[in-house]
């Protein structure tokens, strides 16, 4: 069955990887190099946005690669939740290259030649996002290994930019916990197909049924495995606030954006798609608790801003597990509500703390001060997204969580009454630990007689240009347009959430309409 | 179906093994068991594709064929543990030249937060000390790396760059 839009699906994946290797070949040409990344990302939103059009009012995409049919083939699917997640992550993307290209010449520490960033910058998030996607739209599951890896390699490069002693230690714990995650979803892959001889979702769908039951808990333990350590999962979330913060701060923007989601992006698809009558909704229910409560608990005692955030961002992973692991219609539509939410809000956030670097000199709350004076605008740019991580209404970090508290009230089992009540003391506890930041660093007095021109790494003060606030602001008027637009963008989640719960519409895409479960 | 009972003998031994050294704080030795692991996944594969048969070419009809996507799934394993190998070995070196051992350190932040809450805790003086030890350490290194020489390697300090 060919699909009206479904030339447009593998542009997704070919634009990004044939931008990086222009950009590759222009290394010593910035500007090249930036109307190269900053045209592709471009086509990329406005072909994600045709797409997500198309899947609302038409159904799924679907591209068969090579023209080889699923039984044998790769199979590429853009449904609802796939469009919404490549226009998530690429306008998220184009806000962090924005960023850094605003910064200019004094992007990350270290110009080796003293006039462009280092060259290999805009080819790595190309290949990120080129990555990102491929997980977004494939349609099978060693096509999803292929674009982890991808991610993660240029993921690597990019956060051991420069090679730094404290990058290149942040990155060894980084690079061999991925590589650890990526195995034992490389040996799932092969269980898989050892007991269903397809590697196909929708063909899993349809026969993974058929097995006995403990054979499924084994493919499904090991799949979430692999997954959770991705997402930042509690107890596999350590590696993430011990690497994060050392990147620049576009690149932990960009991290903590994309790649904990691209693995919550799996867990939702494979638990809908393949395990619908999920045996492990208790286990993970409780990883979401205590991902929620550990995570927090880490941010409320963290001096540096990078580092509270990167707890946060484990923390609120939880919510989005809730959501998946309660299993109704409006936990998962909540829950990728929340994933939108929390892509946009994250990235933000860790550019926000690159202009408190620029203007303070530092990230760490204990050497900032009265920067609510010094820098107002930095302090409002900070205010707003704050506020939306703690959940203040009318944010959308509110509706996301009166959605999943609703689901799991819904839900009405002491566990998920349980994670309701860990879920809104994390919030709280959230609320605290942005407004111990905000205290500490706008309203504090100056601690060592920090001035806005005081002493910036490498002895040269960093003003903040148009440039950097431009893209940041924009972020920030993405967060507060989409509290505005929340009731549409529920709708479509919703609409996407009926999707995943029924399975049939995704099948009928696939495998061609009729076909039964 | 019944699979090859001495390939997953050797994949589970080639997985603990790998295992056992992914474990070390060396990171050559993660490698190790890195590329250990990765074979035994690899060999899982063998395992899952069942069977030796006909090579599956347009034509080729006798006999029963043997079945090539989990060959095409291995190829493409084998090729991104071979570029993940690369990466590692390049932070490996780096490591070395950095600090000359290859050994991942621990997180001085953290090492520091838990300082302070341990003094915070018990209003131990030598908590205190630690804590403020660990923050001074941070500063000096951060400052080697941040005055003059911007984020560069420390060049000649272990005369190891070349």
């Amino acid at each position: 069955m060919i699909t009206p839009y479904a030339w447009m699906v593998p542009l997704l994946v070919v634009l990004p990887l044939v931008g990086a290797g222009l950009a590759l070949a222009a290394a010593g040409r910035t500007w090249v190099q930036r109307v190269v990344s900053m045209t592709v990302l471009g086509s990329m939103l406005v072909l994600a946005g045709v797409l997500l059009w198309a899947a609302d009012q038409e159904g799924a995409q679907v591209v068969y690669v090579g023209g080889w049919m699923p039984w044998e083939g790769i199979v590429l699917v853009v449904d609802r939740l796939a469009a919404l997640m490549v226009i998530v992550s690429t306008t998220v993307t184009m806000g962090v290259l924005g960023y850094s290209i605003g910064q200019g010449r004094s992007s990350f520490d270290d110009e080796s030649d003293g006039h462009s960033p280092l060259p290999v910058f805009h080819p790595s998030i190309l290949v990120l996002a080129a990555g990102v996607t491929t997980t977004f739209i494939s349609g099978d599951l060693f096509h999803i290994y292929v674009g982890f890896e991808m991610l993660l390699a240029a993921s690597f490069v990019l956060l051991t930019l420069g090679g730094t002693a404290e990058r290149v230690r942040a990155g060894t714990t980084y690079v061999l916990v991925s590589l650890l995650s990526s195995l034992i979803f490389l040996i799932a892959i092969s269980l898989v197909y050892s007991a269903t001889g397809t590697i196909n979702l929708a063909l899993l769908a349809q026969r993974i049924g058929d097995l006995p039951g403990g054979t499924v808990a084994v493919l499904q333990l090991m799949l979430l495995i692999g997954f959770a350590v991705k997402a930042a999962v509690f107890p596999m979330s350590g590696w993430l606030p011990d690497s994060y913060p050392t990147a620049p701060a576009p690149i932990t923007a960009v991290f903590a954006g994309l790649l904990t989601k691209v693995g919550i992006y799996a867990i939702i698809r494979v638990q809908t798609l393949l395990f619908p009558t999920s045996r492990f909704e208790d286990l993970l229910l409780w990883a979401a608790l205590l991902t929620m409560v550990v995570g927090i608990l880490g941010a409320v005692v963290q001096d540096d801003i990078k580092r509270m955030l990167s707890f946060t961002l484990v923390s609120h992973i939880g919510y989005m597990l809730f959501g998946i692991a309660v299993g109704s219609t409006i936990g998962l539509a909540a829950a990728i509500f929340y994933v939108v939410h929390h892509i946009l809000i994250q990235t933000t956030l860790f550019l926000v703390t690159g202009l408190i670097e620029r203007v303070g000199g530092s990230s760490d709350t204990g050497r900032l001060g009265d920067l609510a004076r010094i820098s107002p605008v930095v302090g409002i740019l900070f205010f707003i997204p704050a506020m939306n991580l703690g959940g203040i209404p009318p944010f959308t970090g509110f509706l996301g969580k009166v959605g999943l508290l609703q689901a799991g009230v819904d839900d009405g089992s002491w566990l998920a009454l349980t994670v309701v009540v860990g879920s809104v003391v994390t919030s709280l506890l959230t609320l605290y630990a942005v407004a111990r930041v905000w205290g500490r660093a706008f309203w504090s007095e100056n601690p060592e007689g920090v001035t806005g021109s005081g002493p910036v790494r490498g002895g040269h003060h960093e003003a903040l240009g148009l440039g950097v606030l431009v893209p940041t602001s924009a972020l920030v008027a993405v967060t507060v347009g989409l509290s505005v637009l929340a009731g549409p963008l529920y709708d479509v989640t919703t609409r996407a959430a009926v999707d995943l719960m029924m399975r049939q519409p995704y099948l009928d895409a696939v495998l061609g309409a009729g076909v039964s479960l | 179906m019944s699979p090859n009972i001495t390939t997953i003998v050797v994949a589970s031994v080639l997985v603990a093994t790998g295992t056992y050294l992914f474990l070390s704080r060396s990171l050559v030795r993660a490698l190790m068991g890195f590329l250990l692991l990765g074979n035994g996944a690899n060999l899982l594969y063998i395992v899952a594709s069942g069977p030796a048969g006909a090579p599956p070419l347009v034509g080729k009809t006798e006999g029963p064929m043997a079945d090539p996507v989990p060959q095409a799934l291995v190829l493409t394993a084998i090729v991104i543990t071979l570029g993940m190998t690369a990466f590692v070995l390049a932070l490996a070196h780096r490591a070395r030249q950095l600090s000359g051992v290859d050994l991942v350190t621990d997180d001085t932040e953290s090492a520091r937060i838990h300082a302070r809450a341990e003094a915070d805790d018990t209003g131990s003086p030598s908590a205190r000390a630690v804590s403020d030890q660990i923050a001074a350490e941070g500063e000096r290194t951060e400052s080697r790396y941040h005055d003059g020489d911007t984020g560069r390697p420390a060049r000649g300090e272990d005369g190891e760059n070349r």
